[in-house]
């Protein structure tokens, strides 16, 4: 099998399974759910991912960790939150702040 | 008056939406140009993200098969940081209510996006519109940067120039940033970050943002029934 070929299968393939996983999600028994051990640890999931998510964005370098101009950024986006700032002013304030650093030759 | 209140959550929930949807969605200039960059040509990149749409699972997978990984090892982890998504469908079901094709596309858009300012909402009715605008507004967005940074991956340069990395990075501060109000979820939060850095160098992408999940639902499941049900039940935001 060519290359391109064998690309196009792990794309199909690929959109497959985080279809199906998606889907699975979806198709959980609802009487399950009621359980209220269930209904608790749900939420906690969400903080923990978004949180985990933050961390690997703010910090992820290929396969390692680095502290860049993302940090600041970061915190001048920290800092809009405490301030109340709209979501869409905390997202830009922080690629501004990225992008100026870099800029001004901060990795 | 019911009816006002209800306009106006779902106002604010549409407003809340978009902002995610622009925010989140300019992110797949910088998809769309590594993709081409690893090697992947235009249909196969935008087949990605409209096949696949998770932001993770895309940049994992690309950066396996640009780092000349084997096809399957990079369908495995695209998976395995997909996984994820699984857990979020559990959440916003019972106040969705789909059957059918509706229920296929409501999975297809069940991402942390979609899934974090739904479940922020005051009332079922907002959660729903919450979900909708944000899940179909991230995916008409998504795709359409895609191509776009596709086609002017050279022309754009690196895509970290525009600090887009660490607008990714606050978008996902600023989700999280209302579900704080518990001492328990702000230790979830804390204990999912550590341990997602710790594992970041030492096992492949994708593998430490579940790892954080399962942290979750450790904590969630050890948790005792008769302590206050302060789970983050997340307030407003702005």
């Amino acid at each position: 099998m060519s290359e391109h070929a064998l690309t196009w299968l792990a794309v199909l393939a690929a959109g497959a399974v985080c279809f199906a996983i998606k889907m699975i999600g979806h198709l959980v028994p609802e009487h399950w759910l009621a359980e209220p051990r269930i209904a608790r640890t749900s939420s906690l999931v969400t903080v923990a991912l978004l949180a985990a998510l933050v961390g690997v964005q703010a910090f992820g370098s290929g396969p390692g960790l680095a502290i860049d101009a993302r940090l600041p950024a970061l915190a001048v986006a920290a800092l809009a939150l405490a301030l109340r700032a709209p979501f869409i002013v905390v997202v830009v304030a922080a690629a501004a702040v990225a992008a100026t650093l870099r800029a001004l030759g901060m990795p | 008056m019911v009816t006002g209140v209800a306009a106006s959550d779902r106002r604010a929930a549409v407003q809340q939406s978009l902002s995610v949807a622009a925010a989140t969605g300019l992110y797949a200039v910088s998809f769309g140009a590594l993709a081409v960059s690893a090697g992947l040509d235009l249909p196969q990149t935008a087949a990605l993200s409209l096949l696949m749409f998770s932001g993770g699972s895309q940049f994992a997978f690309i950066g396996v098969l640009g780092a000349g990984g084997a096809a399957a090892s990079a369908v495995a982890t695209a998976g395995l940081l997909g996984a994820r998504n699984g857990l979020y469908g559990p959440l916003v079901s019972p106040f969705l209510r789909v059957r059918g094709w509706r229920r296929a596309a409501a999975a297809q858009v069940t991402i942390d996006e979609s899934t974090a300012v739904s479940t922020a909402q005051p009332t079922p009715e907002a959660a729903r519109t919450a979900f909708w605008w944000t899940g179909v507004g991230i995916f008409v967005l998504w795709n359409v940067f895609t191509v776009a940074g596709a086609l002017l991956g050279d022309a754009l340069g690196d895509p970290r120039r525009y600090g887009l990395d660490a607008a990714a990075a606050a978008a996902f501060l600023a989700l999280l940033w209302p579900r704080l109000g518990a001492r328990v979820a702000r230790v979830v939060a804390a204990l999912g970050m550590a341990v997602a850095l710790v594992l970041t160098p030492l096992v492949p992408s994708g593998l430490p943002v579940l790892a954080a999940a399962v942290v979750a639902i450790a904590v969630g499941w050890l948790r005792g029934p008769d302590e206050p049900s302060a789970a983050a039940e997340p307030e407003v935001g702005s």
